[in-house]
C-alpha cells in the first residue's frame, strides 16, 4: 500500500525533526540568559554585553547535534532489531560448539598463570581477586540463574563466611581447612533461616526481603560490638597455611615452614600462589558441583521452578524446600567464598560487604548470560579485572564501568552468552547436528 | 469405536457438597457427584459456570469453602483432598492436572518436561540427589527407568522425534499433548484436563479423543475433562456433569444431557417469549425474527 508507506516513513522524519525543534527551544531557553547575556565590569559599574552568535551556533549546534542523534539511532536500532536475537543465541551457541576445548586452554591458562614469565605479585592481586568474584557468580548463579530467585543480599552470606572463619580462628584457635566447611555449613544456615519465611514470596518482593537481609547482616556486624569489634573489624586473622606449614621467613622453634620443608629459598610470593591455587580450586568445586546438580533432579526441579511455579505444584514438586535448596546452597558457595576472602586479607569489616557488592555479584551472573557457567567467567574478567586495567582512568573508572554495562545491555539484552543446552538427550548426537537441529528449532514460528 | 464393555467401576473421586466463595461470589454452590475408575467424566457448562474453579479445589490451588473431596487412591488408600497441601495432591493421591492456558517449562526440551514431570520418584531414587552427585549406578538406573517412561509416552503423543526439541517452539496442539503427557508422568490415578482441545484443528480434536481412549483402556485411570467442544465431551465422555452459575443442573450420560432442557436453557438461554417484557421484545424484533 503505497499510500501508508509513504505517511509511515514521513512521520518519522517529522517526529525527528519537532524532536529537534524541541531540543534546539530548550538550547535557546538556557542559552539566551547563560550565554547571550555577559556581565562585564567596566569603570561605569557592571553592564550587559549580549553574544547573540553564540546562542545561534549553541542552538544551531543542538538542533544539527539532536537531529544526527536520531538518525543514527533509528539506523542502528533497524540493524539490531533484524539482527539482535539471532546474534545473542548464535554467539552462546558458537561458545558451547567451543566450550570444550575453550574451557581446556582457560584451565591451562589459569592452571599456569602464576609463573607465566609476565606475571608479578599484581597479576596475582587481581587475578585472586577476579577469581573470587567468578566464584561467587558461581554460586548466585545457582540461586538467581537457576532457580530464578532474585536475591540482592547475597554478599551477607560472604559475610556470614568472612566473620565465621575470623571469629572460630581468633576464639577457637582453628586453622582455615577446618573453618571452611564450618563457614559454608553457617552459611547455608543462615539462607536457610532467611529463606523459611520469605521463599514464599515472588520476584520484587523476594528481591526487597533479601535487600534488606543484606542491610541487617551489615547493620548487626558493626553494632555488635563485643563480638565483631563494630566497625573497626577484626584484625589478625590468621593467614592459611599449607596443610600446617605456615609461609614465613622464619619459624617458630618447634615447626618448620613451607620453605624449609621442601628446601627451597623464601619468597613472600609462594603465599599468594597458594591463595591463588584454593581460589582456584574452590572455584572449580563450585562450577563442578553447579554443572552435576544440573543434571540431577533436584537442579532440574530448579530450573523448572524458574520456568513455571505453578505447574511445578501440579506435578507435585515441593516448591519451597526446592527453593529452599537452592538458597541455602548458593549461600554455602558464598560462606566458602567469604572464608577464602577473610583468609586473604587478614583483615576484614563490615565496609567490604555493603550493598554495592551484592549489586557487582548480580551484575556478574546477569552480564554473564543467567545460567551460562562460561558468561560468568568472561563477566566477572571484564567488569572486576576491566576497572583494574584502566586504574589509569582514576575517577572515570566508574563511569566507563556504568558505560560498559549499559552497552552490555544494549547489545545482549539477555546476557553475553544466553544459549541453555539441555540437560539430557534423547539421542545424543555430535554438537554440530545438535546445533543445526536447535537453529532449526528457533526458526519455527 | 471398539471400547470394552467398562465393569461397573468403583468411584475413583467423590465429591460431597462442595462450595466455593469468593469474599460474596459464589462460585460454586453445593455441588456433588462422582467420577469412576476407567472412566471419562466431562464437566461442561458456559462460561463462568465454575468448571475451572471446581479444579483448582481438587488440585489443592484453592481450599473449598465448604465440602468434602474425597478420592480413593487403588493402591494407597482414600485421600481427603480438600485438606492436603497443593503440591501433595499430586505427589500423593496421584491427581494430575493440565491447564487451560498451556503451562509447560518453555525453555526446557520436551524430554526435560517429561523427566522433570518424575521428580518425585527420581528424588528418592537419588537419595535426595545425594547419591546422583556421587554418581551412584542406583541414579543411574532410575533415570534411564525415567527416560524410558518419557519415551513410552513421547511415542504415544507422536512427538519422539521431535524430544530433544525447546518445548516452547512446538507448535500449540503438540504443546496441549506435551502438556498431557507430561502430568500422565507423574503416574496418576485421576487425570483433571482443563479445555485440552481448545484451539486444536478437527484433525488434532480427533487425535486427542484417540490419546484419551488409549489412556483409559491401557491405563484403567478416571479422567475428568473440562470441555467446551461437543464433538469430544459428546465423543468419547461416559458421563457428563453440567455446570451453570456454580450448580449442578445435571448428571447423566451424553444422550441424556443432550436431550435435557435445564442443559438446552442453560446453553440457548431462557425462552424469550416467557422470558422478556413485550416491549423489549418489540425492540428486538428484527434481531430475534433475523435469527
Amino acid at each position: 500500500m503505497p499510500g501508508s508507506a509513504a505517511t509511515g516513513s514521513a512521520s518519522p522524519i517529522v517526529a525527528t525533526l519537532k524532536e529537534s525543534a524541541v531540543a534546539a527551544l530548550v538550547a535557546a531557553v538556557l542559552a539566551v540568559p547563560l550565554l547571550g547575556l555577559q556581565t562585564v565590569q567596566e569603570p561605569g559599574g557592571l553592564t550587559l554585553h549580549t553574544r547573540w552568535t553564540w546562542v545561534g551556533i549553541a542552538v544551531g549546534a543542538v538542533f544539527l547535534g539532536r537531529l544526527l542523534l536520531n538518525v543514527a539511532i533509528a539506523a542502528i536500532s533497524q540493524r539490531r532489531a533484524a539482527r539482535q536475537q539471532r546474534s545473542a543465541t548464535s554467539l552462546g551457541q558458537a561458545v558451547n560448539r567451543y566450550a570444550v576445548s575453550l574451557t581446556a586452554a582457560a584451565l591451562l591458562f589459569a592452571v599456569a598463570l602464576p609463573f607465566l614469565p609476565f606475571t608479578d605479585r599484581y597479576v596475582l592481586d587481581v587475578s585472586i581477586l577476579v577469581l573470587t568474584y567468578i566464584m561467587l557468580g558461581w554460586g548466585l548463579n545457582i540461586v538467581v540463574g537457576l532457580a530464578g530467585l532474585l536475591d540482592l543480599g547475597y554478599v551477607a552470606f560472604y559475610a556470614v563466611g568472612a566473620y565465621s572463619y575470623a571469629l572460630f580462628a581468633q576464639n577457637f584457635d582453628l586453622g582455615f581447612w577446618a573453618c571452611l566447611p564450618l563457614a559454608g555449613m553457617l552459611a547455608a544456615m543462615f539462607g536457610l533461616l532467611l529463606g523459611f519465611p520469605v521463599l514464599r514470596l515472588r520476584g520484587d518482593y523476594l528481591a526487597i526481603v533479601t535487600l534488606g537481609f543484606g542491610e541487617m547482616i551489615r547493620i548487626i556486624l558493626i553494632n555488635w560490638q563485643s563480638l565483631t569489634n563494630g566497625s573497626n573489624g577484626i584484625t589478625g586473622i590468621p593467614r592459611p597455611t599449607f596443610f600446617g606449614l605456615p609461609f614465613a621467613a622464619s619459624a617458630p622453634a618447634d615447626t618448620t615452614t613451607f620453605h624449609q620443608f621442601f628446601d627451597i629459598s623464601f619468597s613472600p610470593l609462594q603465599r599468594i600462589i597458594f591463595l591463588y591455587y584454593v581460589i582456584l580450586v574452590l572455584a572449580l568445586i563450585t562450577n563442578a558441583f553447579t554443572l552435576r546438580i544440573r543434571r540431577l533432579p533436584v537442579g532440574r526441579a530448579w530450573e523448572a521452578l524458574r520456568e513455571d511455579e505453578t505447574a511445578c505444584r501440579s506435578l507435585g514438586i515441593n516448591p519451597t524446600n526446592t527453593k529452599l535448596t537452592a538458597f541455602s546452597i548458593g549461600a554455602m558457595f558464598a560462606g566458602f567464598a567469604g572464608s577464602f576472602f577473610a583468609t586473604r586479607q587478614g583483615f576484614i569489616s563490615p565496609e567490604s560487604f555493603v550493598f554495592l557488592e551484592s549489586a557487582i555479584i548480580l551484575a556478574i551472573v546477569v552480564l554473564g548470560g543467567l545460567g551460562s557457567q562460561i558468561g560468568v567467567v568472561i563477566a566477572a574478567i571484564v567488569l572486576i579485572g576491566g576497572p583494574e586495567i584502566v586504574r589509569q582512568l582514576e575517577e572515570f573508572r566508574m563511569l566507563a564501568f556504568g558505560g560498559l554495562m549499559v552497552l552490555i545491555m544494549i547489545w545482549r539484552p539477555r546476557g553475553l552468552l544466553s544459549y541453555r543446552e539441555p540437560t539430557i538427550r534423547l539421542r545424543p548426537r555430535d554438537r554440530r547436528a545438535a546445533v543445526a537441529s536447535d537453529a532449526a528449532t528457533k526458526a519455527l514460528p | 469405536m471398539a471400547v470394552e464393555p467398562v465393569p461397573p467401576a468403583e468411584a475413583l473421586l467423590v465429591v460431597e457438597h462442595l462450595t466455593m466463595r469468593f469474599g460474596g461470589l459464589i462460585a460454586i454452590d453445593d455441588v456433588s457427584f462422582i467420577a469412576n475408575r476407567r472412566e471419562i467424566t466431562a464437566i461442561i457448562g458456559p462460561n463462568g459456570a465454575g468448571k475451572t474453579t471446581v479444579f483448582n479445589c481438587l488440585t489443592g490451588f484453592y481450599k473449598p469453602s465448604v465440602g468434602r473431596l474425597t478420592l480413593h487412591h487403588p493402591r494407597r488408600g482414600p485421600f481427603l483432598l480438600e485438606r492436603m497441601e497443593g503440591f501433595r495432591i499430586p505427589q500423593q493421591a496421584g491427581v494430575a492436572r493440565t491447564f487451560q492456558n498451556i503451562r509447560l517449562f518453555s525453555g526446557m526440551s520436551v524430554l526435560e518436561n517429561l523427566i522433570v514431570a518424575q521428580h518425585n520418584a527420581l528424588m528418592r531414587a537419588s537419595a535426595f540427589s545425594l547419591a546422583g552427585l556421587l554418581a551412584l549406578g542406583r541414579y543411574r538406573r532410575a533415570e534411564r527407568a525415567a527416560v524410558e517412561r518419557a519415551r513410552h509416552w513421547l511415542d504415544q503423543i507422536g512427538l519422539i522425534d521431535r524430544a530433544d526439541w525447546i518445548a516452547g517452539s512446538l507448535p500449540y496442539g503438540d504443546q496441549r499433548r506435551l502438556e498431557i503427557a507430561r502430568a500422565m508422568c507423574i503416574e496418576p490415578v485421576l487425570l483433571c484436563l482443563d479445555e485440552p482441545a481448545a484451539g486444536l484443528n478437527p484433525r488434532e480434536t480427533a487425535d486427542l479423543n484417540r490419546l484419551l481412549l488409549d489412556i483409559r483402556a491401557s491405563e484403567g485411570i478416571g479422567i475428568l475433562l473440562i470441555e467446551h467442544d461437543m464433538s469430544v465431551v459428546m465423543g468419547i465422555s461416559d458421563h457428563v456433569v453440567v455446570l451453570d452459575y456454580g450448580r449442578k443442573i445435571a448428571d447423566a450420560a451424553p444422550q441424556e444431557v443432550r436431550n435435557d432442557p435445564h442443559v438446552i436453557r442453560a446453553y440457548l438461554g431462557e425462552d424469550e417469549d416467557e422470558a422478556l417484557p413485550p416491549e423489549v421484545l418489540q425492540d428486538l424484533g428484527d434481531t430475534v425474527k433475523g435469527r
